[in-house]
Order: structure tokens, then sequence, then C-alpha cells
């Protein structure tokens, strides 16, 4: 992609596909007509549209009339959230290692965070109970499917069967954001009744993204006015990002069995090679709980901050935790979850892979880390 | 070399990167985040970080954001809000320059193979001998070696004040001609973690608790009452309690054992000598014939120096316990170095 550089911050976000970048061209260009007229150079891209939506709900499982259209992941999820709030009432459930556009949304309702174990699930007892002792009628249960940082997976048909069973009225909302570049979201999507995507973690351009509404989902829109995407989301449809989505998508689907099997030989050789050049190097979930994109290890003795910098001088693109609206690295939320020693924390690392990730980029990346880490210890001894 | 500057998304520390590049350095800007909590001054917004930012791509150089917002709280904060209680008068600002910018961030930069690091603080770091020292910066109004006097010979090996030579008019002046977006932002007042709206009384208020003082005279004749002490100054007039149209009187001692305030004339405040504790050298330790400088944008007072005892030669105000006490060579063209009133 760029000669020189390794780019291991795929969760971040996943290069553009060559398909998608093409896919979308025309519809910047000669297309560009607004699909809510009604000439025929609307009807043309409209009916782009209606063919994308129909390739999207394939891939999800669901049926085309439950797919809109969003801006991207955030609006997605506080969708979901605030917008079945706003239907139903009731308090908004999640776990304490959600995304920020789901945690801060509940926290800003007054919601109720669960805790989770070490590998980061969501505790299904501390969720029963608190479903069950609930002061308010709990209307809205969000657990996301992989989680962004440390790559942990949830089995959300535990997670629907605890939520039916304590909570029958709420509905189950996933962030997906994470799992459509590795699980067959046709295994997930059944279990829950709201769901979230973001283009640009599967190939996709930024900006654009899908909620899937079904079931006994009923929400009131975050966006009125020309009542788009059947009245739950106005606004003039991102139709190039739209097109795009859909190719990338489809293309991800096709390919996932492969690329799954591949990535994960070269994430597991990333891993052993870090912890064997280097002492106390540790990973932070067990891969079998893991998607094969995701490594994350917490490296002893040194601060993220600085190691970072270095492997960025080095033409190693890599991240720790989120970062915030400074660009400042806060303290990960999701490792203080998990009960993830402060201390040990400052050291963590996430090293994500995905579709352009070579075994040379593991080789390199493990040699520019491994001197990295060598000089920042050597650095704090002196 | 390879210099790392710290960008505070003020009109100085970009005109510093911006020096640093027309002298050929590799130069990569960073902003510190220091304060976590509420703000709306100083150097920590979000809309500073975006302004270091900015500025940064307009420059074409790299910009990182350290978090340093631990640090901060154990050396700056909580040290500020422990010297409230115990009634002294500290400066954050110093103490933040102190273990921030040229202790954690030397480090980062050592860390991380920069040879030098830059701010743009108003001073110069000019050899004596084969000796490095700060030295006033070129516009006397805008002076701030009193607040970067702590630095020794290690750190001042590899600290350059690119903007020390200028006045602030000229930093404006070529910060405009660059089209950088800061030139014409103001200048930073105050502490940068307490808010305008809600000032000292409000931040140290919700972390302390603040305990009623009486005020007396000389004489130990009762005269009125403050809310806390901890908020009271000495050599403060206003605000102690005091109705107005008497004689003027200032906070001349207080007494944290029995929460007395005394006040009296402004002779009362006039003292022959000085004590300085926690002293630090540019160099080696001086005595003798010294100028010494008691606050940001004091006048530098001769007196003689004999350990950690400052005689004036003229009786002088007293300086509050915790203020920086800065010591210039005779000549008061640099630091010596300095320490905290006692």
């Amino acid at each position: 992609m760029h000669d020189g550089y390794t780019y291991l911050d795929h969760a971040a976000t996943t290069p553009m596909r060559a398909d998608a970048v093409e896919a979308m061209l025309p519809f910047l260009s000669e297309q560009f007509a607004n699909p809510s007229g009604s000439h025929r150079f609307a009807r043309q891209v409209r009916k782009a549209i209606d063919e994308a939506r129909d390739d999207v709900a394939e891939v999800i499982g669901c049926q085309p009339g439950e797919v809109i259209f969003t801006s991207g992941g955030t609006e997605a999820d506080n969708t979901a959230i605030f917008g079945t709030l706003d239907r139903s009432g009731g308090l908004a459930v999640c776990p304490a290692v959600e995304h920020h556009a789901v945690l801060h949304a509940v926290e800003a309702r007054h919601g109720c965070i669960v805790g989770v174990d070490a590998t980061g699930r969501v505790d299904l007892e501390a969720l029963a109970s608190t479903l069950e002792s609930a002061t308010a009628s709990v209307s809205v249960v969000s657990v996301m499917a992989v989680n962004n940082e440390v790559g942990t997976i949830t089995d959300l048909a535990e997670v629907a069967a605890v939520v039916r069973r304590a909570a029958p009225d709420a509905v189950v909302h996933t962030d997906a954001v994470q799992a459509a570049a590795w699980l067959d979201l046709r295994t997930i999507t059944p279990h829950v009744d709201l769901l979230s995507l973001s283009a640009h973690k599967f190939g996709g351009p930024k900006g654009v993204g899908v909620l899937v509404a079904r079931g006994r989902s009923a929400f009131t829109p975050m966006l009125i006015g020309g009542g788009q995407e059947r009245e739950r989301r106005s606004g003039t449809h991102n139709v190039a990002g739209i097109i795009a989505l859909t190719a990338a998508l489809r293309a991800t689907d096709s390919e996932r069995l492969d690329e799954n099997q591949r990535l994960v030989r070269l994430r597991d050789e990333l891993v052993d090679g870090l912890q064997a050049a280097l002492d106390d190097v540790h990973e932070t979930v067990d891969r079998a709980c893991k998607v094969a994109g995701s490594a994350h290890v917490c490296i002893d003795g040194i601060e993220n901050e600085a190691l970072l910098y270095l492997l960025d001088e080095a033409g190693v693109c890599a991240s720790a935790a989120s970062a915030c609206a400074s660009g400042a690295m806060e303290p990960s939320h999701v490792l203080a979850a998990m009960g993830v020693p402060h201390e040990r924390a400052r050291g963590a690392l996430r090293l994500t892979l995905g579709r352009t990730t070579t075994l040379d980029d593991i080789e390199r990346a493990t040699t520019v880390i491994v001197e990295a880490v060598r000089r920042l210890r050597k650095g704090r001894a002196a | 070399m390879k210099v790392l500057v710290a960008l505070s998304g003020g009109v100085d520390s970009s005109v510093a990167a911006a020096e640093l590049i027309d002298a050929g350095h590799h130069v990569v800007g960073i902003t510190m985040r220091l304060w976590g909590g509420e703000s709306d001054t100083g150097c920590c917004s979000v809309a500073d970080v975006d302004d270091a930012r900015r500025v940064a791509q307009q420059l074409d150089i790299d910009h990182l954001v350290f978090n340093f917002t631990d640090d901060f709280q154990a050396h700056v904060v909580d040290p500020y809000v422990q010297a409230h209680r115990q009634g002294l008068t500290p400066n954050p600002c110093i103490e933040c320059n102190r273990h921030l910018k040229f202790d954690r961030l030397s480090e980062r930069a050592d860390l991380l193979g920069f040879d030098a690091i830059a701010t743009g603080h108003h001073a110069r770091v000019e050899a004596v001998g084969d000796r490095y020292f700060v030295h006033r910066g070129a516009d006397p109004a805008k002076d701030q070696s009193y607040v970067v006097h702590m630095l020794p010979q290690r750190e001042l090996r590899r600290t350059i004040f690119p903007v020390g030579h200028l006045t602030k008019a000229e930093v404006r002046e070529r910060a405009a001609v660059l089209g950088l977006r800061t030139a014409a932002k103001p200048d930073s007042q105050d502490v940068c973690f307490i808010t305008q709206t809600g000032g000292r009384e409000t931040f140290l208020g919700a972390r302390i608790p603040f305990r009623r003082g009486t005020v007396v005279d000389a004489a130990g004749v009762v005269l009125g009452e403050v809310p806390a002490i901890e908020m009271v100054t000495l050599g403060q007039r206003r605000g102690i309690g005091l109705p107005g149209g008497g004689p003027k009187r200032y906070v001349t001692g207080i007494d944290q054992a029995t929460s007395t305030v005394f006040v009296g004339d402004e002779a009362d405040l006039d003292v022959a000598e000085l004590t300085v504790g926690d002293v630090v050298w540019a160099d080696e330790p001086s005595s003798g014939e010294v100028m010494v400088q008691c606050s940001a944008h004091g006048v530098a007072i001769p007196a003689v120096l004999q350990h950690d005892i400052v005689r004036w030669h003229s009786p002088q105000r007293r300086v509050a316990p915790g203020q920086s006490v800065v010591f210039f060579d005779p000549t008061n063209r640099y630091v010596l170095g300095g320490g905290i009133a006692r």
C-alpha cells in the first residue's frame, strides 16, 4: 500500500477495497441525481440504492426493509439507544466495555452499566440481576458483538436468552461494527432486534453505516425531515457511500473464511514472535476468545505513548486505547473494566490485521516493536 | 538537530516552531494534555489542542499529544491544594514547568531520541564561560525567565527558547506573516485548571474543608472574620471582612494553628530579610550580591544572599510563603537559581 510502512491498525479503519472505490465512482460523477426525485436520473440512482439494500440484507441475514443506511456506526448506536428510550421510555443497559458511541449514550440517559469478566465479556449473572432489580423497566440492552480494543467475541445468543428471560420487554441491540470483517453476520442477526455496522471497518468509505431494525424494535428517529429510509432516518442518501459499503460488504462476506484462516496464522506469529523475543509481554485475552485479526498485548516497563511514537517513526502504524477529543491517549475504559491494573494498561498495544496484511508486515512489525521496547526499557533503566 | 517543541496552541510556541524550522532543525510538535477536569482558560482545552495541531499542519511538521494528566495531578494540582491547606501561596505554573515541561517531557524526549526540547517561553539560554544560564527575554514586559528558573545544566544544554530574542509584538508579526491561526490569539492568563467562572474559591472549596478565621490587629483586638483562612494571602488588602472607610489594613500574618489572620499597616509588612527553601541552582551555589525577583512580573531588587537567607539592602515587603524567589546575577541579566519563600 505504502512502501516501507506497515499498517496494523485495521480496527481503526481498514483501507478501502479497490472494488468499493470503483463501485462508488459513477455516483460521484454522471449518476449524480437525488434518489428521492421522480425523473429518470433520480430513478436510476434510486434503483442502485434499492439493489444495494437487497444485497446488504442478504449478507446481514435480514429483510431489505430492516436495513437503514446511516452516517456511520455512531449514528446507528446513538439511534438504537436514544431512539428506543425516546419511544418507549425506561432504562438502557450496557456492559462497561462498549464503544463510547453506546456507553456515553447510555450514561447520558442515566442507564445501568454492567461489569465484564477478565476477557471483556459481559457478566451474564450480573446482567440478569441488573435487569431483574432495575427500578424502572428496561427498554434496551446493548451488547457489542466484538470488542474494538481487545477483540473479544460475545455470544449474543446467550445474551439474548438472558434478556428475554429477565426483561422480556427489552429489545437487544448489538454494535457489530468490529464483527463484520470477521464473523458471519447471519449467525448474529437472529438473536438481536437492532444491529449497527460501519462501512470503513470492512473496506468501505467513512461516513456511512447501517442500522438494522427488526423484530420488536421501535424507535423515534434522530433525524427528521424528508422522510427517507421509511421515515426512520431523514436526509438525502449518501449514494456513493451506500454503493461502496455494499460492494465492500459483499466482497468481505465472500472472502471471509479464507481471510480468517490466513490472518489467524499471521496474528499468532506476531504475538508469539513478540513473546519469544521479549520478557513480560502479556497477551490481554486468550486467542480462543478473539477474532482472527486482533492482537492485544500489555508490555511491562514501557509507556505506550512513547512506544507508539517510535513505531510511527519506524513506519509501523499501531494504536493503544482510544484517543480522546484532544488526541491524547486516554487510559482504556475497556482494560479498566476487565480488571487490568492501571500500571499494566500503560503498556497496552493494539495491533490489528486486515486484508492488506502480509507475512512481511508481521516480520517487520515484530522486529521494529522488539527494538523499540528494548530501547525504551533501557532508557528507563538508565 | 531533532527538536521536540511543546506547542500549547498559543502564538509564542507557534512561532517558536517556525523559528526552529527556519533554523534547519527536524521539528516535531507535541501538546501535553495536563488537566483532565473542567477548564475554560489556559492551555488544556480541546480547542487549544486543535489550534496546536492546525499550526503544526500549516508548518508541515508532525504533531502528537501526550497525556500527562496523572503526573499533572500528582505534581501540580495535589501539591497546590495541599499548599493552600497549609496557608501557603503556591505558584502552580512554576511547578508545572519543573515537573512536566522540563522533567516528564524531557525524559520522554530522551527516550524518543530527540536532541533538544523547545518551548515558546520568553527567555534565552546563553553560555557564560562554559556554562549555560537562562537569560532574560528580549521583551522586558514579557520576560519569563522567572518561571523557567529551575533548569539545571543538563537541561539548559539542550533547551531552546526560540522566541526569547523577540518582543511579543515581533512574535505576533511573524505569526501574521506566516498566516498562523494563532497570530491574534490572546495570551493565556491565570491558572489553567481553575475556571474563570468558578475561580480559586470554588476549586479549593471542592477539595479541602474551609476553616473560618478571626481577623485581629497587632494588639489582639478582634476586627472581623473570614470564611476561609485557606483563601487568605499575606499582603492581601481586600476581602478580609473589614468594613470600608477605615485605615488601609493588610494581612501581616496568618496563624494556621489558631485560625487567626493578623492585619496591620503597610509598614508592618516590611522585613529586612527573607528565608528561601528548596533552592535549586543553574550551576554552582551562589552567595553575595544578587538581584532577587519574587513574582512573575515583579521588579528584581538588590540583596545579599547568605546560604538560604536574602538580606535586603533596604526593608522590603514580605513575600507570601510558597511563592518562588529567583536569584539573578548582579547585572540582572541571567538566572543563578531560585527557591520557595518560607
